[in-house]
């Protein structure tokens, strides 16, 4: 309210100041994207610190120790290390998300590309080259996560079904299949736990020198920005953005959408197995029966606060690792289950999605003029008063 | 082959298929009310923990079966408030904010259950069961079927009386209204919000029963995501159900036993892999969308928030 008098008293001094206003406005926009992705973050670290409070942990002693094991020294690698899968899967969702597509299957597909080259990862590192062998087991990750995208992909297309409840089977399916490989053909003969034979470390992908992170992270990133110049600057990526923004209108201007619907499916598919790869060849080395990290569960709130843009998902994938780095020595120190994190990331997006609401009100409330027209409206009026 | 039919594995395979299959049919039943009044409730897993995890502490407690099952479903109906206020009153995305009940009751039914107990898994007794006369009699099939807890045979009641009240009351017809066109039941002067919030806290309190049902009755106990996917698994027998609740029992009971076909199995010494046994619901659930995909139905309304005056 307060805002808009001020405006108005300032309207004829700012029309001479005409190229002000883009600016003014593009850091009121600014503004608005930061208010809308961080506020939600520290509402939950807040919310979380009443919650450790209520379980007579000290919230201070918790935060400062997720800043100790997730930052200082050395632990920031851990953290990029931990990026990149976590990248990788939600730049992912990215490109479903953007069609309107709910591709929940991440976990089957993640697992059963993880368990895929876990168990043909030692045979092929040793018979071929190295680079030859990360790349080919890189396509089959990616390979085995599409594949499995495919099912739900072609039912979504040819009858409309339920993305949500097939792609969840699929999920189960595809965890329960991964254990069956694990425990059965990719067992490692020479030990009792059922887990698949170790890659040797010298064949896994290689760190950045000076540091422990391994190439993986570039993969992702490079990922995350390849995709994002796909979805902003490429048909492929407008159409897709039509088709979630509203399939009958995609439809009527001639986008083949059950096509589209495959496509952006085997894509999402190829990059969570591509997580997989990243994370067995470049942290692991092997995959333990009954190992389900769910990096995707953990990471769908930042590829909503990130407005399903590739780029702007950096910053937040980069947070949430350095939070699971550090949480998982917090919460060991605090002696609770690293569960807790969970609770932190369903509370940031509870948050997140009030502040949406919250903003969406106040555009509701604001003037649908462009502020050309805002201005010459303004002139007109001020003009007919003071002739009056 | 004859191993199959002996009378160890039958019992095994009924009861456990009764357990699994009566905390389906709570969760699916619910559901079904929601998804009738057009909420997709994607939260369901995590109101079935919550009231798993909450009805458990009631009951070792309380020392009461009942106060047990009454807490589940305060602590389901508590999680769906949730859903009641951001979904429902505040038009949120439903997916979105059902992932985070997911998640948030993941977390913290796992974490309470963490610095409660700790390692420790304390166990109730087992329910007191009630008899049906004769039915109870009959060989194998009686004592498992026809001897359950009282909650059984009064949740079966409940389907009944859901089904009536789809069919035959206002109540019913409101809130068919509210998935198939909400607009039209808000010309009619009733308020779409509270029809569909209602249905909502019905489905959380159902939800909740389930996982009461699961943790007091089933296991004796509350183990961290003790519901593997139950909760999923009632939303796709709500779908396939096309809001039916006499075939949401079906459907519960016929994937209940195909839950428990793997302890079942293990009891009667056969030697097959559980990884291959547990898949075996999921994968009648793809083959049964693959079958029917054409023939499921889901309210036109379904998922979309209601916002008065808007197209």
């Amino acid at each position: 309210m307060t805002g808009a008098t001020t405006d108005t008293a300032l309207a004829p001094e700012s029309r001479p100041l005409e190229p002000a206003a883009p600016s003014r406005r593009f850091v009121a926009n600014a503004l608005d994207v930061v208010v809308r992705s961080i506020v939600p973050v520290l509402l939950a670290l807040g919310a979380g610190a009443i919650l450790l409070l209520a379980l007579g942990r000290d919230p201070i002693t918790f935060y400062s120790n997720v800043w100790k094991g997730g930052i200082q020294l050395t632990a920031w690698q851990d953290s990029a290390i931990r990026a990149a899968p976590l990248l990788l899967i939600a730049v992912g969702l990215v490109v479903v998300f953007r069609a309107n597509i709910w591709n929940l299957g991440y976990n089957g597909q993640f697992l059963l590309g993880a368990a895929l080259i876990s168990g043909l990862g030692p045979h092929l590192v040793a018979s071929e080259p190295r680079w030859f062998a990360l790349l080919v087991l890189f396509l089959v990750a990616g390979g085995a996560g599409a594949a499995w995208t495919l099912v739900p992909a072609l039912l979504k297309a040819r009858y409309e079904t339920n993305e949500i409840i097939t792609t969840l089977m699929m999920s189960f399916i595809g965890v329960g299949v991964a254990n069956i490989l694990i425990k059965g053909p990719f067992q490692d003969p020479a030990v009792n736990i059922p887990q698949t034979r170790v890659l040797p470390l010298n064949k896994m992908l290689p760190s950045i020198p000076g540091t422990r992170i391994h190439i993986g992270v570039l993969v992702a990133l490079a990922a995350a920005l390849l995709v994002h110049f796909v979805l902003t600057r490429t048909s492929f990526g407008l159409r897709l953005q039509i088709l979630g923004a509203n399939p009958r209108a995609a439809r009527h201007i001639g986008v083949k959408v059950p096509r589209l619907i495959v496509m952006s499916f085997l894509v999402s598919g190829l990059l969570v197995g591509m997580a997989a790869a990243a994370d067995i060849l470049g942290t692991w080395g092997y995959v333990r029966a009954n190992w389900n990290p769910a990096y995707g569960d953990t990471v769908i709130p930042f590829v909503f606060l990130a407005r399903l843009n590739a780029l702007a998902l950096i910053p937040f994938v980069v947070f949430y690792a350095v939070l699971s780095t550090g949480g998982d020595l917090a919460t060991q120190q605090a002696n609770l289950s690293t569960d807790f994190l969970l609770v932190l990331v369903a509370l940031i997006l509870l948050f997140m999605t009030v502040i949406e609401y919250l903003g969406r009100r106040r555009a509701l409330g604001a003037s649908y003029l462009t502020p050309g027209l805002q201005q010459a409206f303004r002139s007109s009026r001020l003009r007919r008063k003071t002739s009056a | 082959m004859s191993e199959l039919l002996t009378r160890t594995f039958l019992t095994a395979l009924i009861s456990g298929g009764l357990i699994a299959g009566v905390s389906l049919m709570f969760t699916a039943l619910g559901e079904t009310i929601s998804e009738r009044a057009g909420v997709l409730n994607i939260g369901l897993e995590g109101m079935m923990l919550v009231g798993a995890y909450i009805g458990f502490v009631g009951a070792y407690y309380g020392h009461s079966f009942w106060v047990g099952f009454a807490a589940g479903i305060a602590g389901g109906a508590f999680a769906s408030l949730f859903m009641v206020v951001l979904c429902v009153r505040l038009g949120l995305d439903q997916i979105v904010v059902g992932i985070a009940i997911t998640l948030a009751g993941e977390g913290i039914t796992s974490v309470l259950q963490d610095t409660q107990f700790g390692s420790t898994y304390p166990r109730l007794g087992a329910p007191p069961t009630v008899a049906i006369p004769l039915l109870s009699d009959i060989p194998v099939l009686g004592k498992s079927v026809f001897d359950q807890p009282l909650i059984v045979y009064l949740g079966l009641a409940g389907v009944g009386a859901v089904s009536w009240i789809f069919r035959r009351t206002n109540a019913g017809l409101n809130l068919r209204a509210a998935g198939e066109k909400p607009e039209a039941l808000d010309a009619a002067g009733v308020s779409v919000v509270a029809t569909r919030s209602y249905a909502v806290l019905c489905t959380g309190a159902l939800a909740g029963l389930g996982g009461a049902y699961l943790s007091i009755v089933g296991a004796g106990t509350f183990t961290p995501f003790m519901t593997q996917g139950q909760g999923f698994m009632a939303i796709v027998i709500a779908m396939l159900a096309r809001g039916k609740p006499l075939w949401v029992v079906m459907g519960s009971f016929l994937f209940g036993i195909s839950l428990s076909v793997a302890t079942a199995l293990q009891l009667a010494g056969i030697n097959i892999s559980t990884d291959v046994v547990n898949l075996l619901p999921f994968i009648a659930i793809m083959v049964a969308l693959v079958a029917f995909a054409r023939r499921s139905y889901l309210p036109p309304a379904l998922a979309l928030p209601y916002i008065r005056g808007a197209r």
